[in-house]
């Protein structure tokens, strides 16, 4: 009896083992030919390769903003007035929802560089445009929630849970700029 | 409420309102099927697995596509060199469409050799037969999707096949086109065609499997189910066969996708469709050249059109031509030379199918032509008058348990 027993046990440990082995290689396998079923979503190579844009600012008077695509995504670029400048250095980061200062934000003070997206649900915000709401703190404004930018683009009123995203970029001379 | 077959207490709670684990535990596991099926009974299921892998990279495709003239061919291109994984998606769709095919005509080859349309089985065989013309149907509009000079040339000829048709042809293929050539409306309907059609062969193949369980699978020997000695439960015997079977499949498949992806394609499709020049040999794809063979054959452009669908339409009626009570070759003799005979004649088509139209290749082509129909209209229906047939055995189980041994193993699982 006790011989028998132990070789259905050793036989049953064995079985136990080939069909955890079986479904593990079937499961690895449905995993590795689902991959290039979803990744195929991805972004693709020549969607990748349009990341980077250059921007020439010399036009852009005091004051003026213009809109440039980067990605897909509006980006905008505001050349501030002084006043603006003061405005965005000086008020105090204690209520802020987000708060960073205006150095952190804008590495030269004349051009600030947002992309144009809320970040509350992604759409556009108004401010670009001289005849535009610019909403309470005279930088931009939602119109789809009523999000309140400043002159730093930093969320001052409304949903917006986060300050304007900045992109990266660079300045490659005085007044031309590259995005991404 | 009778004692369920259930444990899982979930299970049992939906299947009492929604039996549709009484209804796969009924038809996938305990399903009885002839316990002498040989592999060739394995492709259905493979056919199966064909369309539903068409699908998912169809689907997958065409959030990559772009179905129209002026970027049709480039997104096809992005869709190789851009997209991630886009190549093998692409090459799974190519070479799966041949496969399918590969495994529909061998499904479709085992049926005659056994006599599976035979009473009461005619239905079940024509929904086959309406299976294989909706998969042409689609195969032939997924190819002008890539836009190439293979894809826009066969378009033209296979859509001005229809102007062949007395008094209304014209008005019909403008009607096809959307216009007065293969141009931006017709890849539009196309790509819409394509996109559906599979769906529609899903609902066929699901009536064909309505069908099939209604009387089960025929067998190697073509003689009913007298009993539970007669076969197995689907579930594992069956499922791990057809398993196997699918494991050999994958092989070959694989094998294609990735060292010979372009083998069974045209390296004419790789340049974009120019409707000022035709290539200077158009060929179908090799799943349609046994009936292109039979198109150019008859030297009149009506009569070939028709005896190109002939070719299939009279597959529709083989049930009722062949009036053989005995279904199985194995046991009909001359029924079973033709059939290879049948066989070698339309292999013979697909290569003629593939030569140019003159000399030898068509005298051969009307030949072939003349035996294909020949076998069905004429043979069919004669040879069970004159063909002796061998005796059939009384059972399925019986030429199998005519050893004591094995007969006793079988007593042995009947009474557990």
């Amino acid at each position: 009896m006790p011989k028998n027993s132990k070789s259905k046990i050793n036989s049953e440990g064995k079985r136990d083992f080939l069909i955890i082995s079986t479904y593990t290689m079937a499961g690895i396998g449905a995993a590795a030919v689902a991959w290039p079923l979803i990744d195929q979503m991805n972004p693709a190579a020549d969607t990748l390769a349009l990341a980077s844009t250059e921007v020439d600012l010399s036009s852009l008077e005091e004051g003026q903003a213009i809109t440039v695509t980067w990605r897909g995504k509006p980006v905008f670029v505001r050349h501030r007035t002084p006043e603006e400048i003061k405005l965005a250095k000086e008020v105090s980061l204690d209520d802020m929802r987000h708060p960073e200062t205006d150095e952190e934000r804008v590495p030269n003070e004349k051009f600030i560089v947002l992309v144009g997206v809320c970040t509350h649900l992604g759409c556009v915000p108004l401010g670009q445009k001289s005849g535009d709401v610019k909403g309470e703190y005279g930088g931009w404004f939602c119109p789809c929630h009523g999000s309140h930018y400043d002159h730093s683009g930093r969320i001052r009123k409304g949903p917006a849970p986060t300050n304007l995203a900045i992109p990266s970029y660079e300045f490659l001379s005085d007044n031309v700029i590259k995005i991404g | 409420m009778s004692k369920s077959k259930f444990k899982n207490p979930v299970i049992k709670w939906i299947d009492h309102r929604l039996p549709v684990f009484s209804f796969m535990d009924h038809e996938l596991n305990h399903y009885p099927t002839p316990k002498n099926l040989n592999y060739f009974w394995n492709f259905g299921s493979l056919a199966g697995f064909a369309l539903v892998t068409m699908i998912i990279s169809g689907i997958v495709l065409s959030m990559n596509y772009t179905a129209h003239v002026d970027y049709a061919f480039d997104s096809v291109e992005r869709i190789m060199r851009d997209v991630n994984h886009g190549w093998l998606i692409r090459y799974i769709h190519m070479n799966g469409a041949s496969f399918f095919f590969i495994v529909v005509y061998i499904h479709i080859f085992r049926g005659l050799y056994y006599g599976s349309y035979k009473a009461p089985r005619e239905l079940l065989w024509i929904l086959g037969v309406l299976i294989l013309l909706l998969m042409m149907a689609t195969a032939f509009m997924g190819y002008v999707l890539p836009w190439g000079q293979m894809s826009f040339w066969g378009a033209t000829v296979i859509t001005n096949l229809f102007s062949a048709i007395p008094f209304v042809g014209e008005s019909i293929v403008t009607w096809l086109w959307g216009g007065f050539s293969v141009d931006n409306s017709t890849l539009n309907r196309f790509f819409s065609l394509h996109f559906v059609l599979p769906f529609v062969i899903v609902g066929v193949v699901i009536l064909h499997l309505v069908a099939l369980h209604r009387f089960g699978s025929n067998n190697p020997i073509g003689i009913d189910v007298k009993g539970t000695q007669d076969t197995l439960p689907f579930h594992p015997y069956y499922t791990i066969k057809d398993l196997f079977g699918l494991g050999i499949f994958l092989t070959f498949f694989s094998s294609a996708v990735f060292f010979f992806p372009n083998f069974m394609g045209h390296p004419d499709n790789y340049i974009e469709a120019n409707p000022m020049v035709t290539p200077a040999h158009i060929v179908p794809e090799w799943y349609f050249l046994p009936f292109y063979a039979i198109l150019r054959a008859v030297p009149d452009k009506l009569g070939g059109v028709l005896f190109m669908f002939g070719a299939i339409a009279v597959l529709f009626v083989i049930p009722w031509l062949d009036r053989s009570p005995i279904r199985s070759s194995q046991f009909r003799p001359i029924f079973k030379f033709f059939f290879w005979i049948l066989f070698l004649d339309c292999i013979l088509l697909g290569y003629l199918g593939a030569m140019p139209a003159e000399g030898i290749y068509v005298i051969l082509s009307r030949i072939a032509t003349a035996y294909y129909f020949f076998h069905f209209l004429v043979l069919f229906p004669l040879l069970p008058y004159i063909e002796k047939t061998k005796p059939l055995p009384i059972s399925i189980a019986e030429p199998i348990f005519s050893g004591s041994a094995t007969a006793s193993a079988f007593a042995v699982r009947e009474k557990k």
